[in-house]
């Protein structure tokens, strides 16, 4: 008989637990968001409504003023990450991984400190430094004579989104630094050696040899910046409140999100729009992870070992 | 002679410039945690000294520990992180060995559908997620929290584990098949003490996150005995915002745990990114 290959328990028994808990608690409630925002609340229990509640988040005034609104803005908070942080972080891991250099081991260590803070210090701490009325930040500037630069940074519609930005960054850091530095350590001495000989020295060796050799890491540290900024919540919750103040300047979609779906003050929660909005959120992040994937990550496998 | 000459002034540079880095990352939990130990007046007249004998107060401390229930969401937090993290950590491992051990048909669409998750964030799912915990009555139980880390730290984890465990030698393994070792003897007393170091980090990157969450503690399990640590002290900076002491003393206090578990494994981290995530 066909006992050619007997059924291999020990594999199910090894798959099993992560499959069926990853299944039953990730994958299963995300398809199962995606279903809720095709229906709509009604009398008689949930009716299928199809696309409308799409219609009505990028169509009725209301709804759409507000997506669009944190939408705009969160790009604006990717794009200060993509801008401080990432080079920031790289300029920062080139230095920690210059030869011979002593103490990397405590700067790598302290630099990656606000990283394991959660959102509640690090909002609440940078809340009180930038407060006019305890007056670190307005103290610190006077002590250079630039006292004139402070204004309550967090509290105006014009400031609040760019300085919460900035706070996250300052947060942050500490990863695409760890991510690059070790990219760098990865580098073969070989490569180094050669460029040495062609007299490829100090920065024009970074630009011309070592970057182009982490470009793969940038790509993947940009990656895991958008699929965190456009999931992001706590920081804005912790800082400016689920109304996300002043006058939802700093509203981005993972705060949107959580007064939709949970309700907020005068509005009550509605979990077929939070649904209809975690869709949408759902189809930005991964329009961005595939133009990732097919755009940039095929183009920069050449530059692979 | 020039050339060892600016060498030296290029590492001046480099250390001046990483150390005052190392300041602005360090300044802010500096400034709570000084001024946590200092009397009401002192706080306000001087925010950046160091505490001194005459404005050392512990005033803060005595009134976290007395009002707020931290002893408890304390115990809350200590008992999701650490389930979940046993969980993630023996889940994925036994996935991390299917994968990395045995070629059987749908090995390859089994790992790229468990590494899904490290690009799609859990949090999209939290409508259905809610409906989920509410249907088997377990919304408001710590259950439901590790249960939602547990899934949001698989991804993760089996991806670097398998990274890991491939690197394991298969003689070793086989010489144990040729003993007559079971599968699981072979996974649990050969290869899982060789994986230890990559334990060790996938530990610390799934427990930063777990113990520092906001949202699903927010939604799944606010009541006032399931409250964690993040959310207890952001509910009680919005009670006692007046009492700055106590605020200082509570950040303080939320800081400690997760700063002696970075330092423990600092080392393990970026011996485990740089062998496994980075490729």
């Amino acid at each position: 008989m066909a006992r050619r290959k007997p059924f291999r328990w020990h594999i199910a028994v090894f798959l099993a637990p992560a499959v069926l808990v990853y299944t039953a608690i990730m994958i299963v409630p995300l398809f199962g968001t995606l279903n809720l925002s095709l229906f709509n609340a009604a009398e008689q229990g949930r009716v299928f409504v199809g696309l409308r509640n799409f219609a009505t988040l990028f169509g009725d005034p209301r709804w759409s003023a507000s997506f669009w609104n944190a939408l705009g803005n969160n790009a604006w908070f990717f794009l200060v990450h993509m801008l401080v942080q990432n080079p920031v972080g790289v300029a920062l891991a080139a230095l920690l991984s210059s030869p011979r250099l002593r103490g990397a081991a405590f700067y790598r260590t302290a630099i990656f400190i606000p990283t394991i803070l959660s959102f509640v210090i690090v909002g609440f701490v940078w809340k009180l430094i930038l407060s006019p009325i305890w007056g670190i930040a307005p103290g610190m500037l006077d002590a250079v004579g630039l006292k004139s630069l402070f204004a309550p940074w967090l509290g105006r519609e014009g400031t609040a989104l760019t300085t919460l930005a900035l706070i996250s960054v300052w947060q942050f850091v500490g990863i695409p630094m760890m991510l690059i530095y070790a990219a760098l350590l990865t580098i073969p001495d070989e490569v180094i050696e050669a460029a040495e000989m062609d007299g490829v020295t100090g920065w024009s060796q970074f630009w011309k040899i070592k970057l182009p050799l982490i470009l793969p890491s940038i790509g993947i540290i940009s990656v895991l910046t958008f699929v965190g900024n456009f999931n992001a919540f706590d920081l804005i919750y912790v800082t400016q409140g689920a109304l996300a103040g002043p006058n939802f300047s700093t509203d981005i979609l993972g705060t949107f999100l959580y007064r939709t779906f949970f309700g907020f003050q005068l509005q009550i929660g509605d979990p077929h729009m939070g649904a209809t909005i975690a869709t949408a959120m759902f189809a930005i992040i991964l329009l961005g992870v595939c133009f990732y994937l097919f755009a940039i990550q095929r183009r920069l496998r050449r530059y692979q070992f | 002679m020039s050339q060892a000459r600016r060498s030296v002034s290029r590492s001046l540079a480099a250390h001046a410039v990483l150390l005052l880095y190392t300041v602005i990352a360090l300044f802010p939990v500096f400034v709570v945690v000084i001024n946590s130990f200092k009397s009401r007046r002192a706080i306000f007249a001087d925010p950046l000294a160091v505490p001194t004998a005459g404005t050392f107060d512990l005033i803060g401390y005595r009134t976290v520990l007395a009002q707020g229930d931290f002893l408890l969401y304390f115990q809350n937090s200590l008992i999701v992180t650490v389930a979940s993290l046993f969980f993630v950590l023996l889940f994925g491992a036994m996935a991390a060995f299917a994968l990395s051990e045995y070629r059987f048909r749908g090995n390859m669409l089994m790992g790229l559908y468990l590494a899904l998750g490290i690009m799609i964030p859990i949090r999209l799912g939290t409508v259905a997620i809610l409906q989920l915990m509410v249907a088997s009555g377990l919304v408001n139980t710590l259950t439901a929290l590790v249960l939602v880390y547990t899934a949001q730290g698989l991804p993760l984890a089996v991806f670097i584990l398998s990274e890991f465990m491939r690197g394991v030698s298969d003689d070793l393994k086989n010489a144990g098949r040729i003993d007559g070792l079971s599968e699981y003897t072979i996974f649990f007393r050969l290869v899982l003490p060789l994986v230890r170091p990559a334990m060790a980090t996938v530990a610390v990157f799934t427990m930063i996150p777990i113990w520092n969450d906001l949202w699903f503690p927010l939604i799944l399990a606010p009541s006032e005995a399931t409250k964690t640590i993040t959310l207890g002290s952001q509910v009680f900076i919005g009670q006692f915002v007046t009492n700055w002491n106590a605020v200082l003393a509570a950040l303080s206090l939320a800081i400690l745990p997760v700063l002696v578990l970075y330092l423990i494994f600092s080392r393990q981290l970026i011996r485990g990114i740089t062998a496994g995530a980075v490729k």
